[in-house]
C-alpha cells in the first residue's frame, strides 16, 4: 500500500472500510429508502382501493377451489388483471378494480397470457364446458395448449379442515366472522346443493354465492366442484351500477 | 517453523453442538408432521424433510467422532467452493433441463403427462425458474463468494462448520421447495413459491451466510475491501430483506404445508414485484457483478478499468434498482403513482447499468487479443455484453406505453432469458471454467477446444431463443389490439395461441443447444478434474506453488 | 400525513439524495484516493495460494506474492 494517508481515505477507512457492519448498514438503509416510500403509502392511503359495493370474502368452497389453482399453477399463464386498455376492456370485459382482488392472499394477477386473461371468467361459460374443458381443454379448444387435468374430478376434496383455512384468512385481514367459522365445513356442502336446509343462512353469509353442483356428479365432493365454484365467481362481485370511475374517492 | 497456532480441529465445539441441536429441532418437528398435517401433501413430503435431518444428525455424529472439522488457519477452505462448483453444474444441468422440457410442452401439451398432474407446465414451470435462479444461480453464487471473499481478504473463511451448514442447508432447501413443487406445495407467488416452513428454513441459512460472510470480512489481513465483495455483501443483505417480507404469512397448521400472505390484492402485488424484481437485481445481477469485478480482472491478468468507477456504480445500482419493481404493474389496479416512480427508476437504471458493463468491458484494453485466443474470456466478455443489452431492453420495456404491448406477451420471457441465459448464464460458465483450474490445480481444462464449443452452441441457443420470443412477443401484443375495418377485434384469443407454435418450436431447440453447451462444459469439467492430461493453458494465471507459511 | 410525505419527497428528500450522491461521487473522483484505489484494483492479482499468516504484516503479504 502507498504510505499516503489523507483525511479522506481515513475518513472512508472508518466509515466503510474497516466496518463491514457499516458497509452492512449502508445497504441496508440505501435499499430501504425505495421500499419505505413506494409501498408504506399503499396500507394507509384511503385512494388505494375503490369505493364499491358487492365485494365480499370467498365462500368455503371457492376458497379451496383457489387453493387448487394455485397448487396448479394457474397463475403461470393466466392473469386476472384487466387493463383499462380498449382492446382488453372490449374481448375481457371491465378493466380489473384493486377491489376486487382485495380478499385475495396471495394476489393472482398473474405477468403472462400464455392463456386468456381469467379476472372475468366467472359466469361466462357453463359449469359443463368447465367440466370437458378440465376433463381434455382441447376437446372445447382444439389449439389449446393448455395440460388436462382430468384426476381433478376423480379427487375427493379434502375439506375437513376448512375451518383452519378461514381462520388463518382472518388473522390476515379476510373478514370472517365466528358464524362463517363454525358453518365453514357444512358450507362447503351447502353451497353445492341448491335445496340445501340452511339456504337463506348461506346466503346472508355469502350473499350472491352461486348454489349448485358444480362437476355434475351429486354424489361426491371433489376437487373440480371447488375449482369451478372458483372460476364461476371470478369477476362477478362487484356491482359496477354503483360503481363511479370519475368519482373523487376513486380516481387514483 | 510451522506454527501450530493455525491448526484447530473443532472437535465438539459449540457451533458444531448448535447445528446438531438445529437439526434435531427439525427432525422432531418433520416427525410431528408427518403424523398430523392436516392436508396429504405434508404428510407425505415430512418424510423427506425427515429423512434430510436424520442424514445431517448422522453426518454431524460422525464428524464429531471423527474430532470435528478442521480449521487450518494456513490454508483457504477450498474444498467448500468445490461443493459448491460440482453442486452448480449439477443444478444448472437439471434446471435447464425442466427449462427444455416445458419448452416443449407448450409446443406440444401432448407432454403433460396427465394422470396426477406431477409433471404439469403449472407446476414444472416453478421447477425451472427456481432450478435455474436459485439451485443454479444460488451455488454459483455460494461457491465465488466464498472464494472471492477469501483470497482478496486473504483469510481463510470464518466460522469453522458454519459454512458447510450454509453450504448443505442450502441444498436441504432446494430439494424441500422442488419436491414440493412436484406434489403441489406452493405459494403461488412468482419466484417466492416455496411454502412457509421453507422459507423459514432459508431465512435461517441465509442469516448464517451473511455472518460466515460478515465474520471472514472481519478478520481479513487487507486493508481494503474488494469492491467484489461489497456486491457480493449487497446481495446477500438485500435478498435477506427481501425475502422476509415478500414471504410473511399465515400458515393453516404449525405441521402444515398450506399458508395464506399476509398481504392481499394490491399491496401484495406491489410486494411481490417489489421482491420479484430486485431478485432480479440483487440476486441476477449485484451478485453476479462481484463475479464479473473479481473473474474478469484476474482471468486477463490487470486490475480493474476503473476503480472509482465501480464504487459509483455499486452505490448508484443498489439504490436505484430497489425502486423499478412497479413497472411490472403498469396499468394494473395499482394507483398510477406508484407505477410513475417505477417507471422512472428503472430509466434512470440503465446509466448505472451501462457504466458497470462498460468498466467491465474496458478492463480488457490492451488485452483484446485475449477475445481470439481465450475461450473463457470471450465467454465473460460476452456475458457482460448480454448484460448491456438486456439492461438496455429493459427501461425500455418500462415505459408504460411500450409495456402496455410487450407485458402478459412472451417479450417479457425473450428479455428475462437474454439477461439468464446471456449474462447470468455465462458469466457463471466463465467464472467456473476459471475455478476449475485453479481449485483442482490444474494447468488449465482438459480440452480448450471444447470450451470454444460450449460458447458457440450456447450462443446460437440464446440467438435462437430470444429472437423467437421478441417475434412471438410482438405479434401477440400487436394481435391482441388489431382491429378490422368495422371497429371489432380481428383476432380470438386463440389464434394468437395457434400462432406461436412456430416460435415455440425455435426457442425449445434454442434451449436444446443451450442445454447441450452446459453438458459439454460438464464433461470437460469431468475430464479435468479426474486429472486427464490438460492443455497447457497461459491463460490460466499461474498460481504459485503451495509453501508452508515461514 | 401524504401531502406532508410528498411535499417532503419533493423539496428536502430531493436534496438529501442529491447531496448523498455528490458525497459518493466526491468520494470516488477525489485525487488522494487513487493510490488507495489503485492498491485495492490490484488485489485479486496480488494474492497468494494460501492466508496472510497470522503475524504476517500487509507489506510482506504483497513481498510474498
Amino acid at each position: 500500500m502507498s504510505g499516503k494517508k489523507s483525511l479522506w481515505s481515513d475518513l472512508h477507512k472508518s466509515l466503510f472500510e474497516k466496518k463491514p457492519l457499516v458497509l452492512t448498514v449502508g445497504v441496508l438503509v440505501t435499499v430501504s429508502i425505495g421500499g419505505i416510500v413506494e409501498i408504506a403509502p399503499l396500507f394507509y392511503l384511503d385512494s388505494t382501493i375503490e369505493e364499491v359495493e358487492g365485494v365480499r370474502p370467498y365462500t368455503p368452497l371457492e376458497q379451496l377451489g383457489r387453493d387448487i389453482y394455485i397448487r396448479e399453477g394457474c397463475y403461470n399463464c393466466h392473469s386476472q388483471m384487466i387493463r383499462p386498455l380498449r382492446d382488453e376492456v372490449e374481448r375481457y370485459g371491465h378493466y380489473s378494480l384493486a377491489a376486487e382482488s382485495m380478499y385475495d392472499h396471495p394476489f393472482q394477477w398473474g405477468s403472462k397470457r400464455t392463456g386468456p386473461d381469467l379476472a372475468r371468467i366467472g359466469g361466462l361459460y357453463s359449469d359443463e364446458w368447465h367440466r370437458d374443458h378440465m376433463r381434455r381443454p382441447q376437446s372445447v379448444v382444439p389449439e389449446s395448449v393448455m395440460p388436462a387435468y382430468p384426476f381433478l374430478e376423480n379427487s375427493e376434496l379434502a375439506f375437513d379442515n376448512v375451518e383452519a383455512n378461514l381462520r388463518a384468512l382472518r388473522t390476515v385481514g379476510v373478514p370472517y366472522d365466528n358464524g362463517m367459522l363454525e358453518a365453514a365445513v357444512s358450507d362447503v356442502e351447502t353451497q353445492l346443493d341448491p335445496y340445501a336446509e340452511d339456504y337463506d343462512g348461506f346466503q346472508e353469509r355469502y350473499p350472491g354465492a352461486v348454489m349448485r353442483d358444480f362437476d355434475g356428479n351429486p354424489d361426491q365432493v371433489t376437487e373440480l366442484d371447488a375449482l369451478i365454484a372458483y372460476l364461476q365467481v371470478l369477476g362477478t362481485m362487484v356491482d359496477f351500477s354503483t360503481y363511479e370511475a370519475e368519482a373523487d374517492e376513486n380516481l387514483r | 517453523m510451522i506454527s501450530a497456532q493455525g491448526l484447530k480441529r473443532a472437535g465438539s465445539d459449540p457451533s458444531t453442538a448448535i447445528v446438531l441441536l438445529i437439526t434435531i429441532l427439525g427432525a422432531i418437528w418433520s416427525l410431528f408432521a408427518a403424523a398430523y398435517a392436516p392436508d396429504a401433501a405434508m404428510r407425505g413430503q415430512s418424510w423427506l424433510i425427515l429423512g434430510g435431518f436424520l442424514t445431517g444428525i448422522f453426518l454431524l455424529v460422525g464428524s464429531i467422532a471423527g474430532g470435528g472439522v478442521i480449521t487450518d488457519e494456513r490454508e483457504y477452505n477450498e474444498n467448500l467452493i468445490k461443493a459448491g462448483v460440482i453442486a452448480s453444474l449439477f443444478w444448472g444441468v437439471a434446471g435447464l433441463l425442466v427449462g427444455v422440457v416445458i419448452a416443449f410442452q407448450l409446443a406440444f401439451p401432448v407432454l403433460n403427462i396427465e394422470a396426477f398432474g406431477f409433471t404439469n407446465f403449472g407446476r414444472l414451470r416453478p421447477l425451472h425458474t427456481s432450478a435455474v435462479i436459485f439451485a443454479f444461480g444460488g451455488n454459483v453464487l455460494l461457491a465465488t463468494s466464498f472464494y472471492v471473499v477469501q483470497r482478496t481478504c486473504r483469510t481463510r473463511i470464518a466460522g469453522g462448520i458454519w459454512p458447510w451448514f450454509v453450504f448443505w442447508g442450502y441444498q436441504f432447501f432446494i430439494l424441500i421447495a422442488a419436491s414440493g413443487y412436484l406434489i403441489g406445495i406452493t405459494q403461488g407467488k412468482e419466484y417466492a413459491e416455496p411454502e412457509w416452513y421453507a422459507d423459514i428454513w432459508l431465512t435461517l441459512v441465509w442469516v448464517v451466510y451473511l455472518l460466515v460472510f460478515l465474520g471472514t470480512l472481519w478478520k481479513r489481513k487487507e486493508k481494503h475491501i474488494y469492491v467484489a465483495n461489497w456486491f457480493f455483501l449487497a446481495f446477500i443483505v438485500t435478498i435477506a430483506v427481501l425475502h422476509v417480507i415478500n414471504n410473511l404469512s399465515m400458515p393453516v397448521s404449525w405441521v402444515g404445508s398450506r399458508s395464506y400472505s399476509a398481504f392481499a390484492g394490491v399491496q401484495d402485488a406491489l410486494i411481490q414485484w417489489w421482491y420479484g424484481h430486485n431478485a432480479v437485481g440483487f440476486f441476477l445481477t449485484a451478485g453476479f457483478l462481484g463475479i464479473m469485478y473479481y473473474f474478469i480482472p484476474k482471468r486477463v491478468n490487470r486490475p480493474v478499468y476503473s476503480y472509482r468507477l465501480s464504487i459509483i456504480h455499486f452505490w448508484s445500482l443498489i439504490f436505484i434498482y430497489i425502486w423499478a419493481g412497479p413497472h411490472h404493474l403498469h396499468y394494473t389496479a395499482l394507483p398510477e403513482w406508484a407505477q410513475t416512480l417505477g417507471m422512472t427508476f428503472s430509466i434512470m437504471l440503465w446509466m448505472p447499468s451501462w457504466g458497470g458493463m462498460i468498466n467491465g468491458l474496458m478492463t480488457l484494453s490492451g488485452a483484446w487479443d485475449k477475445l481470439r485466443t481465450d475461450p473463457v474470456v470471450r465467454m465473460l466478455v460476452m456475458s457482460v455484453a448480454f448484460y448491456g443489452m438486456s439492461t438496455f431492453e429493459g427501461p425500455v420495456m418500462s415505459i408504460r406505453a411500450v409495456n402496455a404491448l410487450s407485458h402478459y406477451t412472451d417479450w417479457t420471457i425473450g428479455h428475462v432469458h437474454s439477461g439468464a441465459l446471456g449474462w447470468v448464464g455465462f458469466v457463471s460458465f466463465g467464472a467456473l471454467y476459471c475455478l476449475v483450474p485453479w481449485l483442482w490445480k490444474r494447468k488449465g481444462m482438459y480440452s480448450k477446444a471444447l470450451v470454444d464449443w460450449h460458447f458457440w452452441i450456447a450462443t446460437i441457443g440464446i440467438l435462437l431463443y430470444i429472437t423467437s420470443m421478441w417475434t412471438a412477443g410482438i405479434l401477440q401484443g400487436l394481435w391482441w389490439r388489431t382491429y378490422d375495418a368495422l371497429g371489432f377485434l380481428e383476432y380470438s384469443f386463440v389464434e394468437t395461441v395457434e400462432a406461436m407454435f412456430i416460435p415455440y418450436v425455435i426457442r425449445a431447440v434454442g434451449g436444446v443447444l443451450y442445454l447441450a453447451g452446459a453438458l459439454i462444459m460438464v464433461y470437460n469439467v469431468y475430464r479435468t478434474v479426474r486429472g486427464d492430461e490438460v492443455e497447457d493453458d497461459e491463460n490460466v494465471v499461474e498460481q504459485p506453488a503451495l509453501q508452508p507459511a515461514q | 400525513m401524504y401531502e406532508i410525505l410528498s411535499t417532503f419527497a419533493q423539496t428536502w428528500g430531493l436534496l438529501i439524495f442529491v447531496a448523498l450522491f455528490a458525497a459518493a461521487l466526491v468520494y470516488a473522483l477525489w485525487p488522494r484516493n487513487q493510490a488507495l484505489f489503485d492498491a485495492a484494483a490490484s488485489a485479486p492479482l496480488t494474492e497468494n495460494d494460501t492466508p496472510a499468516a497470522a503475524d504476517e504484516t500487509e507489506d510482506e503479504t504483497h513481498v510474498r506474492a
